[in-house]
């Protein structure tokens, strides 16, 4: 039960029995889900069928032809992308069925608690507590950096359950409930005006030993099927000619001739060649992958376009020369989705400074690729052999 | 959207150049050749261009060629490029091959020749500065009737060229470089700045020439596009053998009592070059693929392809020299050869900024 042809036919089964222009929109969703039609990678009764993932678009193909609603992907991005991989690989079944349906269809919104003030690319030195109490865990500490914890109601957590070991080893990986008292989101404003993210402070909040996700100390280890799969969603979108950060800057020059210098110009072609060059190398990766020959190119694919966004959006602020001395509105925000198209150069010139930071900084990106890809060897360890306790912070 | 990938027959087609390169043309043996009177390797040449028919590559099987395409000629290119080879592949086999394609092969003599440079047997070179960009202009040689006279300086592979193809007063022409007229045609070796592609100035007073088309223009272009589109593979190559080597260097060589490749400042250029390595494997394919099936989009492939890979192999080739340290800089170390190529390669066939200009007319971003 694994070919086009029999996925295209349950579609159908699935539309004539629900039609879109007269279901419920969530309704729909969850009749997509228990058909197996929601990720079909994932196992029967999880929401899947046991199918190759790249049928997956036989499926939405169909959907969308049919004007089916989706999840709206984008905004449940850290649960679909992160948590739902990181569930189906460690979690318990009482966990799978649970927590997968709301999930996918939306109903409950995740993030992810793993960055601290003091743990950022270190981010095995990470200090928040987990203290074992009978069957639950109190958990004492603060993060950063989670983007809609205000709108969550669950979010995947890493946090310290032996401080005797050394840094990696005494990591345990939690599912937290986000409406528990103990748990205080303060939105963080950032450059661009808005709140994008937060600060999660947590004060004796007690996570039932069930939300453990993997083994006791295993945190470290399950924590790497999230950051996997975080660093595919960054690096994985594809784009037409033009399609990025570019295209703005091409319509300015072509629509206002007034703006234009010699100096600009040169910038912008090449600029203009780095883009285009780089969305081959997208587009060459996506054809590996299709032939079943993923090559480690995805590593560099978010360096290139963090560097680019950077670069092209900076041009852009100069190129509008008067306009780029304004900015569109500095009221504090709180976006569901980081809109790069949505809002003004200054925006998109600010906002991409994060490019090369979040998901990994540029600096460790290099790092990986110098070791993993290259087989440089790696500069030598002081923290390795140490209790994390015993490290200097 | 285009291939971007190697088949299966390109990836045996590799393999089988890189072996007989490894075993015919090591870089002790380059050096050594570049100070001897005989700048091309001519028995690498007729194992390469002869007996494993690279010469033919783009010429179809009708007319005695392989009937392959732009693909594994860039495949064949790259791994010139990895050895910095002394043959005329660019220059015969793609250039004045690709030239000669453009001409009406139902003539013979545009027939015969194709057949005989595809053989491997005859070296043939396109008369014009290795400069010259596709959109270039030239015209310095004036024909009366079929004798030419002019001199153009700086043709590349001209000093191993059987026959020259020479635009004179608008026409294509064909001059054969051996003339019974004493000193009709002169070709005087060039003190090039890459010592693997010779350059050599040829002045031609009153050599014989035979008219293979009236109109040069289209085929001059087909051949300089095919060239500049291909020379990024070249560029491939030569920078990924760069990467390669200071890979492998930086991991073997110790200082400060760790390998130099452990130090973060290093390891972040290394990174940074195979980044810039795997762009340029795309943009070079997507070049390759796109005059591989004559694509309209071709001459914005090409320039795409030559902006962005030129530079990069500099790059690589200025790194790789850097990041040896004190020997990189020493005659008896390959790297001057990569370095040497990389640069000369980024003037050939138009400069960065030159596929940049052509970019910006062919994407309607104007010059102020």
């Amino acid at each position: 039960m694994t070919d086009a042809a029999e996925l295209s036919l349950r579609t159908r089964e699935l539309l004539a029995a629900h039609p879109p222009e007269s279901t419920d929109r969530l309704d729909f969703l969850k009749a997509r889900f228990d058909a197996g039609l929601a990720w079909v990678h994932f196992p029967e009764g999880l929401g899947g069928l046991g199918a190759p993932r790249s049928l997956q678009a036989v499926v939405d193909a169909e959907l969308e032809a049919a004007g089916a609603p989706d999840n709206d992907p984008r905004r449940i991005g850290i649960g679909l992308g992160m948590a739902a991989p990181t569930i189906l690989a460690y979690g318990t079944d009482e966990q799978k069925r649970r927590l997968l349906r709301p999930l996918w269809v939306g109903e409950e919104v995740w993030c992810q608690l793993f960055s601290e003030p003091g743990a950022g690319s270190d981010l095995a030195a990470l200090g928040t507590r987990a203290v074992r109490d009978g069957d639950a865990w109190v958990v004492n500490g603060q993060k950063v950096w989670t983007s809609n914890a205000h709108n969550a109601r669950w979010a995947i957590l890493i946090a310290r359950t032996d401080p005797d070991l050394p840094k990696h080893r005494g990591i345990t990986y939690f599912v937290c409930d986000m409406t528990d008292p103990g748990v205080e989101v303060r939105p963080l404003r950032q450059i661009t005006g808005e709140a994008e993210f937060n600060e999660v402070f947590l004060s004796d909040v007690r996570i039932p030993d069930a939300m453990r996700l993997g083994e006791i100390g295993d945190g470290w280890k399950v924590a790497q099927t999230t950051l996997m799969n975080e660093r595919v969603a960054i690096g994985g979108m594809r784009l037409p000619r033009e399609g990025g950060m570019i295209a703005p800057v091409a319509k300015a020059w072509r629509e206002r001739p007034e703006l234009r210098t010699h100096d600009l110009h040169q910038r912008l072609l090449q600029l203009w060649v780095e883009t285009e060059v780089a969305r081959l190398t997208g587009e060459r990766l996506r054809q590996q992958l299709v032939a079943g020959h993923p090559g480690p190119e995805g590593s560099g694919m978010k360096l290139g376009f963090a560097r680019l966004n950077q670069k092209v959006s900076g041009l852009e602020v100069e190129l509008l020369g008067e306009e780029g001395l304004l900015y569109d509105d500095w009221t504090m925000r709180r976006p569901e989705i980081v809109d790069f198209v949505g809002r003004e150069a200054g925006y998109r010139y600010l906002r991409s400074k994060g490019n090369s930071i979040e998901g990994g900084t540029s600096e460790v990106l290099l790092n990986i690729v110098a070791e993993r890809v290259l087989g440089l060897p790696s500069e030598p360890r002081t923290d390795k052999d140490v209790a994390w306790k015993d490290l200097a912070r | 959207m285009s291939d971007l990938l190697y088949s299966e027959t390109e990836d045996e087609l590799r393999s089988a150049v890189r072996s007989l390169l490894a075993d015919r043309c090591d870089a002790a043996a380059v050096i050594a050749r570049t100070e001897s009177g005989e700048p091309h390797d001519s028995e690498l040449w007729k194992a390469l261009g002869t007996d494993m028919g690279l010469a033919g590559l783009l010429v179809p099987e009708a007319l005695g060629g392989q009937g392959a395409t732009h693909r594994e000629a860039a495949v064949v290119l790259e791994e010139l490029g990895r050895a910095v080879a002394p043959v005329p592949y660019l220059t015969s086999a793609v250039i004045a091959t690709e030239v000669l394609l453009g001409c009406d092969s139902a003539r013979p003599e545009v027939a015969e020749l194709l057949s005989v440079l595809a053989s491997g047997r005859s070296v043939g070179a396109l008369a014009l500065p290795l400069s010259t960009a596709p959109d270039a202009a030239y015209d310095v040689v004036r024909s009366e009737g079929e004798r030419l006279h002019g001199r153009i300086t700086g043709v590349a592979d001209a000093a191993a060229a059987d026959v020259l193809l020479v635009v004179a007063d608008g026409g294509l022409y064909a001059v054969d470089t051996a003339q019974s007229t004493e000193n009709a045609v002169v070709v005087e070796p060039q003190t090039a700045f890459d010592l693997t592609r010779p350059l050599a100035a040829v002045t031609l007073t009153g050599a014989r020439a035979r008219a293979l088309h009236t109109d040069a223009a289209p085929a001059v272009r087909r051949g300089l596009l095919s060239g500049a589109g291909l020379l990024a593979s070249e560029q491939l190559g030569l920078a990924d053998w760069c990467l390669t080597e200071t890979v492998r260097y930086t991991r073997e060589r110790n200082q400060f009592n760790r390998p130099v490749g452990s130090f973060q400042a290093l390891k972040h250029r290394l990174a940074e070059l195979w980044l810039e390595t795997v762009n340029a494997r795309a943009a070079a394919r997507n070049a390759a693929d796109a005059l591989a099936v004559d694509s309209a989009e071709a001459p914005l492939a090409v320039a795409l392809a030559q902006a962005y890979c030129a530079p990069m192999a500099v790059h690589a080739a200025e790194e790789a020299l850097q990041l040896h340290g004190g020997i990189g800089m020493t005659w008896e170390h390959p790297v001057h050869l990569y370095l040497k190529r990389a640069k000369s390669d980024s003037i050939a066939l138009g400069t960065a900024g030159r596929h940049r200009e052509a970019l910006a007319e062919l994407v309607d971003l104007r010059a102020p």
